[in-house]
């Protein structure tokens, strides 16, 4: 009876296997459940699921199990529902330029209303949350800066992401597949010996003990510990969509890694203009300026991103930021990140096939580039481990 | 059905699914994994079950350096090479110098005993790996005896993780697991009664509008947990302030937000002032 359970969970991407089927039938056996379904609910639950992330998807395939046997537990989903059957239909490619915070902020408190308005689906029109038309909310609508809901960027113009689940999982839902990652960045291990003496320093006191005739000399040391301080900046949105599992099997390996003294981890979009922001939602910032005060050049950075932009974009500045950044290009903003840290890579999860003639090309001549294999990742460990005299460019 | 069932203690209140999943655990003789936001009870979980079972509580608090080792057992080298210095002591039996870790301890109790490993998160990637052979067949040898140590009774083991990192697979697999929600206000409610009885009625009411009201600005980075509330309320009892200033100012803010930074957003937010973003 409850097979179809698990299946419907193994659809759903929840690893349940054998060790759970097994463990819900010996609690079945010994009358766990007490024979009704509100505890055969919590208690397959308990068995079958490890993760609250997968909470959600346990209560669906639930209720697709056994609709009728239960009628308390309900998922509201509509709004992702609507989007996710869209319709699609061929956009026209346009230019738009990129909007300054206060646009951004403006077309928030847009959505915000309008979704407080809206009752029910909507397909093409230019006013309501849906899709396709021009309204500057929802998807696969004409490409203009606007908020896109759910659904994949089709035409990689949108300047916000509002889809929150599909980045949500940044730091959790995936364990597989990360540890080739974990392997490829212990590579950046390096330890100093640091704090009181507590360790039994087992050579030395041979050596001492020897030295005063048999009368044993136990001498200590402070532990090692880890002393790598890592930067890891990530591009966010528009282009990089179709690499965001990727990237957050990257940030998963690297919040899991205990080899790291401090781990910094800052967004961008396409590329820096004068702040970084701390969340992948882009609030948060920090000044460029701010971060290499407080971070010395022992600081290994780690640039990830597509690398891919419109040219402009090197060099024009944002007018939407005020002072400094306003006078310099995005390529400026790279070359003083590049130059203050001594050892920096790229990881391009582009193929390295379609690197040339692109603006990749321009930015490999700033930071080292790698592509975001595990091969080009052990390649970048080693690079970041040299500590080597400044580059030859 | 079972012999074994908890339903709480006097001062820690449960729910069905809690209650399910400690059940299971207690049954299937399995872990049971406890994992929610940092203040949601789930180190006193162990406490309470302990009370209510009327076993003993044995605990592990394990830190970034912890190895699984060291919650098996010690071998003290350095004691023993002192010992065998002036010949006062009989150093010839290795067992001497053996001590038992947590695991080790509730291993060998004679009785049924509460294992409780703290914050499994806190160690290395591969800490709870090298646990699982141990909690699997409930025993381990001591190398340097090569005796070995077998579970007299096999200990009710609670984990518990902040939601940090993430633990390996072949590890959850073998765990029961149940994620503490926050508590809604209702229960909230009944958990502050608990702390503090007779508390007037519209000092509670109000205390949880500013709890719930500052949990949900977005822009508190480290949102106050359940024990800051409560120590909140018995600061605010200690020091005689009524219901009626609650409406207007939140005294002792301090308790609730710890970061700067959230005292300053709370501020701004309060006198309506948001600062120009860039």
């Amino acid at each position: 009876m409850f097979l179809g359970l698990l299946y419907r969970l193994r659809q759903l991407g929840v690893p349940v296997g054998a060790q759970e089927a097994k463990a819900l039938a010996d609690a079945l056996a010994v009358g766990l459940h007490n024979g009704t379904p509100t505890d055969y609910y919590y208690t397959a639950r308990a068995v079958m699921i490890h993760h609250e992330g997968h909470l959600d998807a346990f209560d669906r395939a639930f209720l697709a199990e056994y609709a009728g046997i239960t009628g308390d537990i309900a998922v509201k989903d509509e709004l992702r529902e609507w989007l996710e059957h869209a319709a699609s239909g061929e956009a026209p490619q346009l230019d738009f330029p990129e909007l300054t915070p206060e646009q951004i902020e403006e077309l928030k408190r847009e959505f915000e209303e309008r979704l407080a308005e809206q009752k029910e689906r909507h397909d093409g029109g230019n006013y309501w949350v849906g899709t396709r038309g021009s309204s500057p909310f929802g998807h696969s609508g004409t490409p203009r800066p606007g908020i896109r809901v759910g659904g994949s960027g089709g035409n990689r113009s949108a300047v916000h992401v509002a889809d929150a689940r599909q980045y949500a999982g940044y730091r959790s839902d995936v364990i597989l597949d990360t540890r080739q990652l974990e392997v490829a960045l212990r590579r950046l291990r390096a330890f100093v010996r640091e704090g009181a003496d507590v360790e039994l320093d087992v050579d030395r006191t041979i050596d001492e003990t020897a030295r005063n005739a048999g009368e044993i000399e136990i001498v200590t040391r402070p532990p090692s510990r880890p002393d790598t301080h890592v930067i890891l900046m990530v591009d966010v949105g528009g282009s990089m969509f179709p690499y965001s599992r990727l990237m957050s099997q990257l940030f998963s390996a690297a919040k899991r890694a205990t080899h790291f003294k401090e781990l910094r981890t800052f967004h961008f979009h396409n590329i820096v203009y004068g702040q970084v922001y701390a969340t992948e939602r882009f609030t948060e910032p920090k000044w460029v300026h701010d971060l290499i005060r407080e971070c010395g050049s022992h600081y290994k950075l780690i640039m990830v991103g597509d690398a891919l932009m419109a040219p402009y974009e090197l060099l024009a500045s944002t007018p939407g930021l005020g002072g400094d950044s306003a006078r310099r290009g995005g390529l400026e903003w790279l070359q003083i990140l590049a130059d203050h840290f001594s050892d920096s890579v790229w990881l391009n999860p582009e193929p390295q096939s379609r690197w040339d003639g692109t603006t990749i090309e321009e930015i490999g001549r700033v930071f080292p580039m790698y592509p975001m294999t595990v091969d080009g990742l052990t390649e970048a460990m080693a690079r970041l481990n040299r500590s080597a005299p400044a580059r030859v460019r | 059905m079972t012999d074994v069932m908890f339903t709480g203690t006097s001062s820690y209140l449960t729910d069905p699914a809690l209650e399910a999943a400690v059940r299971t655990a207690l049954v299937l003789e399995k872990p049971l994994l406890v994992r929610g936001e940092p203040g949601t009870g789930k180190t006193l979980l162990a406490e309470a079950i302990a009370e209510a079972l009327g076993m003993e509580l044995i605990t592990w608090h394990v830190k970034s350096t912890t190895r699984a080792q060291e919650g098996l057992y010690h071998y003290d080298t350095v004691q023993r090479l002192y010992d065998s210095r002036f010949g006062d002591h009989d150093v010839r039996d290795i067992r001497d110098y053996i001590h038992m870790g947590p695991m080790g301890r509730a291993f060998q109790s004679p009785d049924r005993s509460v294992l409780l490993i703290d914050e499994i998160d806190k160690a290395d990637l591969e800490f709870p790996n090298d646990l699982l052979h141990e909690l699997d067949r409930m025993r381990f040898r001591v190398m340097e005896t090569g005796e070995e140590v077998q579970a007299r009774h096999r200990p009710v083991v609670i984990i518990t993780s902040n939601a940090e990192k993430e633990l390996p697979d072949a590890f959850l697999r073998r765990c029961v697991f149940h994620f503490i929600d926050f508590p809604d206000r209702e229960l909230m409610a009944r958990i502050v009664a608990v702390h503090h009885p007779g508390l007037n009625e519209d000092l509670l009411q109000q205390a949880l509008d500013a709890f719930y009201g500052i949990r949900r600005m977005d822009r508190v980075r480290k949102r106050p947990s359940t024990s800051e509330l409560v120590d909140w309320i018995a600061m605010l009892l200690a020091s005689g302030v009524d219901a009626v200033e609650l409406d207007r100012e939140t005294p002792y803010l301090g308790t609730l937000l710890k970061k700067e930074q959230d005292l300053v957003s709370f501020t701004e937010h309060l006198t309506g002032i948001t600062r120009r973003r860039h």
